[in-house]
């Protein structure tokens, strides 16, 4: 049984592209696509692992962060940044919340892939 | 002559009233007043003052008590002449302050007090009753003449049944033409027309009867002379205590009649009028009372002893045959009696409406004038009920006094009970002391004392006070006699009634006004009303409001309407020197909205219902210092500094705009580049993804999941081009290189391009689109294609941002002067106001769904297209949902107009700092 991904984004072929190539490589994948709504899916769910979306509809992805970062049981749940903004004042927003890694869009798969394994070992 | 035939030739002389007040409504409709608001017309509608009781009963008063009769011309004679600072004080006000009614104006002038307004309405109702009463009686009677003492199925339930329905049918014609628009300011045209129109029937009608007297049957004047010096109507003896008492009556009553007051003052539009009536009304009072005489003599020489004088210009002509003339007679007191109680209806049912109805229903609804429903249409039920009602009282008080009492009793006894209210009106108008306490109590006094010396005892032995009381007074009390109070005998009961009411009312308003102190609302009221030609609008009673414009815009076109609202806060905000429909809030606003809104509702409702959204109806302490110390020094100085403060507060407001739009559009250049990468990079990140996935594994796949992936590479490259096209777009429109195609087309046409071409998206087919078509068929001379563009954006918006359950869009095009404007409402939660600042700029997006598919282009450039066209897009505030005007030019000429439009884009883009 693979491990859990929650992918929290709102662009439903985006969506359908990360669901496929994570899928294909064993894991289980649940997706999400509201901001306000995003927390309270992560306590939930209970995943092993978050790809983030900064730019969702009612609340920024950074402020998820940023919130989730907080609580004391997801201090160390690797959550990866993948965004279409990427200016280095993005970046340092993201790794001053907490971010684990940051990616930017449009990303390559097997960096995707790749980032996930890393991410998911440790 | 047969009594259907009678009715035939009144209803078509109602046909022909409604006609003119129809054509009359008509042409005021559309714009062209001209002679409908000329002094001839007003002159004329002042003579609602001579109702039948003038055009029967005078003629009976005469053959009763000789000469006397020309007091109740004499009155309003010396009014008009005599009182002229009076009256012109009057009006002055009532226009000033936006009046309705008479007891709108004694409630604004002491505090906005809505208990006076109620007062003085059971007052004028009290006192109207009887009035209306009688003038159903005339009618009744006068068929009664005509269809004669013959077995004919006129029986004795019959005069009653004549009343019933011609209330009835007055009632409708009131409710038609009384209660058609709610802005007094816009004043009733129909029915001032008609009633012009009855002045002239029942003039010529009294004329022509008098000169078929004098020449037709007694044969010139000198033999009418002759007759008259022998009669016995010259030589009753003048009562010089009557006389005084029934001029002076007559002259107030001809100012506080509720009816008068409408004509007089809520119908007036324009000042100088009051200068012609002033000489032309006594004129028409001499003129109708000409003949009265001559009527009365002859009537009482030469017909049968036991005729009723009072019908004696109806049974005169019937007596020698000349039927055409008594069916003249007979239209003319028919004329009288329609017009007064078309307009005391009309002036009592705005009272009603105002001082008892709208008050009681803002009590139960408590929530607040902006919450809901549609107020206009309740205040225009509560006046359609109120006629009703006061046509019910008088029909029901006709049957139940038996319609006995000589005609110019009842005349008198209602002049007396109106007149209570002159002394509050009187003081109101000239003194700054007179207080609210003290109006309530001299016109609680005075009427009581007329109700109880004068009105009750009217109704004879058998009515409420027994003949007992009347001889001995109350439980033998001998001083407390109705008739002799204070032991006081041997005067005329008129006399001594009209003496005490009006000796305690004066008495307890000024004992009253001087032992009480008036609130700060009163004070400003007061000293706007005595002051009105100082300074007008100088006080002001509102201190800075919390309330939002958009709250009070959503108030304001519930009871002016949506068009008049809009159009009046779109004015104040260019006054104030800024863009749109909601102006800043200033106690000046809210003042000048209060005195539009007492135009609809009354000064009492207007003021509380503005207190409830503004909340609080809070007085400065600023306000009453200018209150306190008025010397002239003083006023000119604060006034100064107020203009002063005014400018000040004016170029801050403009600089904070200027700086808010600054810091906006500087976070938006900064954010223009995010936004932009943002926008490319999301479809090209599925694009890669997905064809990286067929690259790495096309040969596994089923032939299904080949086609979706190769499906949305397709549909997001469209989705890029469409950003690209956006972007090239809108450059191009604001480098001002757009070539137009003006071609005259129909609006409608391009609406339904819109249609079509909108509906075709995902979210779009749940959206339903209603047209109101009524403007669709305006020709314009635009460019179809940008229009259709610009409508397809505005459609295509809706689907994908409309939050409603069953979202739904209204499509509706009114013509307004030279422009058409196409609104396009929705039926959402709207755009907050701090939005709909910036919704025109590029790639704003309030929502930030991905799924709305747009860059956030399409209403920046909707905006560079409606400037290219001459026109413009804004979006229009307090409709509920979010809405959008887009506003077309009509007149614009071809190439130049477009060219002219173009180089105005210019120039605002320029301004813009782009």
């Amino acid at each position: 049984m693979g491990s859990h991904i929650l992918l929290i984004e709102d662009e439903p072929n985006i969506t359908e592209a990360l669901r496929y190539i994570l899928q294909r490589e064993g894991y289980r994948v649940d997706t999400h696509s509201d901001g306000a709504s995003a927390l309270e899916t992560i306590r939930e769910r209970r995943p092993d692992m978050v790809i983030l979306d900064v730019m969702l509809p009612h609340r920024s992805g950074y402020d998820i962060l940023r919130d989730l970062r907080a609580e004391p049981t997801h201090a160390d749940l690797p959550v990866m940044i993948l965004t279409a903004r990427g200016q280095d004042k993005d970046r340092d927003l993201a790794t001053r919340y907490g971010a684990s890694r940051f990616m930017t869009k449009p990303f390559s798969n097997a960096e995707v892939l790749a980032t996930v394994r890393e991410l998911l070992a440790r | 002559m047969s009594f259907n035939l009678l009715v035939l030739v009144c209803l078509l002389y109602v046909a022909l009233l409604f006609l003119v007040a129809y054509a009359a409504e008509r042409r005021a409709a559309a714009g062209r007043l001209g002679w409908l608001r000329s002094p001839l017309v007003y002159t004329l509608s002042l003579s609602i003052y001579c109702t039948a009781w003038t055009f029967y009963g005078a003629v009976g008063y005469a053959a009763r008590s000789g000469l006397e009769f020309v007091t109740i011309y004499l009155g309003p004679t010396l009014a008009m002449v005599g009182w002229w600072w009076f009256l012109r004080k009057l009006v002055r006000v009532g226009r000033s302050q936006r009046v309705t009614s008479i007891a709108d104006l004694i409630s604004s002038r002491y505090g906005k007090s809505n208990a006076l307004g109620v007062l003085v309405t059971l007052m004028a109702v009290i006192g109207t009753t009887p009035y209306i009463a009688l003038q159903l009686q005339s009618v009744t009677l006068s068929f009664a003449v005509f269809a004669g003492p013959g077995p004919a199925g006129w029986g004795r339930g019959e005069p009653a049944a004549t009343a019933f329905w011609v209330a009835v049918g007055l009632a409708l014609f009131t409710i038609l033409f009384g209660t058609r628009n709610l802005d007094a300011n816009e004043r009733h045209h129909g029915v001032v027309m008609a009633i012009a129109l009855e002045a002239v029937v029942k003039l010529a009608a009294l004329l022509a009867v008098g000169v078929f007297v004098v020449w037709g049957l007694v044969g010139g004047v000198p033999e009418m002379l002759a007759r008259i010096d022998s009669s016995a109507v010259a030589r009753q003896p003048l009562d010089s205590g009557r006389w005084v008492t029934l001029i002076f009556l007559s002259a107030v009553a001809f100012v506080s009649l509720p009816r008068m007051f409408q004509v007089l003052v809520v119908e007036n539009s324009d000042e100088r009028h009051l200068a012609i009536a002033s000489w032309a009304f006594p004129l028409y009072l001499l003129l109708i009372s000409l003949f009265v005489v001559p009527i009365a003599v002859f009537g009482l020489a030469e017909l049968p002893a036991g005729a009723n004088p009072d019908l004696f210009v109806l049974t005169l002509p019937l007596a020698f045959d000349a039927e055409g003339l008594a069916m003249v007679a007979f239209l003319g007191g028919f004329s009288s009696a329609t017009s007064m109680v078309i307009v005391a209806a009309i002036a009592l049912s705005t009272m009603v409406s105002n001082h008892v109805v709208m008050p009681l229903w803002l009590a139960l609804r408590g929530g607040g004038a902006s919450m809901s429903g549609d107020v206009r249409n309740i205040v225009l039920r509560a006046r359609r009920v109120s006629i009703g009602a006061i046509l019910a009282l008088g029909y029901l008080y006709y049957v139940f006094s038996g319609g006995g009492a000589a005609l110019a009793a009842i005349g008198l006894i209602s002049f007396a009970g109106v007149a209570q209210v002159f002394p509050a009106l009187l003081g109101g108008l000239f003194w700054r002391g007179a207080t609210r306490v003290g109006a309530a109590a001299g016109l609680l006094t005075g009427f009581a004392i007329w109700g109880y010396t004068m009105f009750l005892p009217s109704f004879g032995d058998s009515g409420p006070m027994s003949a007992r009381l009347l001889a001995e007074g109350p439980f033998g009390i001998g001083w407390l006699r109705p008739q002799a109070l204070f032991g006081i005998e041997g005067l005329d009961p008129l006399v001594h009634a009209m003496f005490w009411s009006m000796t305690l009312n004066s008495f307890a308003f000024v004992l009253g006004s001087l032992f009480s102190f008036p609130a700060p609302l009163e004070r400003l009221q007061g000293a706007q009303f005595v002051n009105v030609f100082g300074h007008s609008g100088a006080a002001r009673g509102w201190s800075g409001g919390v309330a939002e414009a958009e709250d009070l815009l959503v108030m304001a076109q519930r009871i002016l309407g949506a068009q008049e609202a809009q159009e009046m806060f779109q004015a104040e905000s260019r006054r104030q020197g800024r863009e749109g429909y909601l102006p800043d809030v200033t106690p000046d606003f809210i003042e000048r909205l209060e005195r539009e809104l007492t135009g609809s509702v009354g000064a009492a409702t207007a003021h509380a219902m503005l207190a409830q959204t503004v909340g609080g109806s809070a007085v400065s302490v600023q306000d009453l210092m200018a209150v306190a110390d008025e010397t002239a020094q003083m006023l000119e100085y604060s006034s100064r500094l107020e203009a002063k403060s005014r400018e000040l507060a004016r170029t801050a407001r403009q600089l904070r705009d200027a700086n808010e739009k600054l810091t906006a559009l500087s976070r938006q250049k900064d954010a223009f580049l995010s936004q932009i990468s943002h926008e490319l990079r999301t479809p090209m990140s599925s694009i890669r993804a997905f064809s990286e996935i067929l690259l790495e594994g096309a040969d596994e796949m089923s032939g299904a999941e080949l086609r979706r992936y190769a499906g949305i590479i397709h549909e997001e490259t469209i989705r890029l081009t469409r950003l690209l096209d956006d972007l090239l777009d809108l450059s191009v429109l604001e480098a001002g290189r757009v070539t137009l195609n003006i071609a005259p087309v129909q609006l409608g046409t391009i609406v339904q391009r819109a249609v079509t071409a909108a509906g075709s998206g995902r979210q779009a087919r749940r959206l339903r689109i209603r047209l109101e078509d009524s403007g669709f068929g305006v020709t314009l001379r635009t460019d179809a294609d940008r229009l259709a563009q610009v409508f397809i954006n505005l459609i295509s918006n809706a689907g994908k941002y409309c939050d409603a359950e069953r979202p739904e869009l209204v499509i509706r095009a009114r013509r307004r002067g030279d422009r058409l404007d196409v609104d396009f409402v929705d039926n959402g939660s709207g755009i907050a106001k701090c939005d709909q600042e910036v919704i025109f700029e590029k790639f704003i997006r309030l929502s930030d769904q991905a799924r709305a598919g747009g860059a956030g282009l399409g209403l920046a450039i909707c905006h560079e297209i409606m400037l290219k066209l001459g026109g413009r897009i804004s979006y229009l505030p307090g409709q509920g949902g979010t809405a959008f005007r887009v506003s077309i030019p009509l007149v614009a000429s071809q190439g130049g107009g477009a060219e002219a439009a173009s180089q105005g884009a210019g120039g605002s883009r320029a301004a813009a700092g782009r």
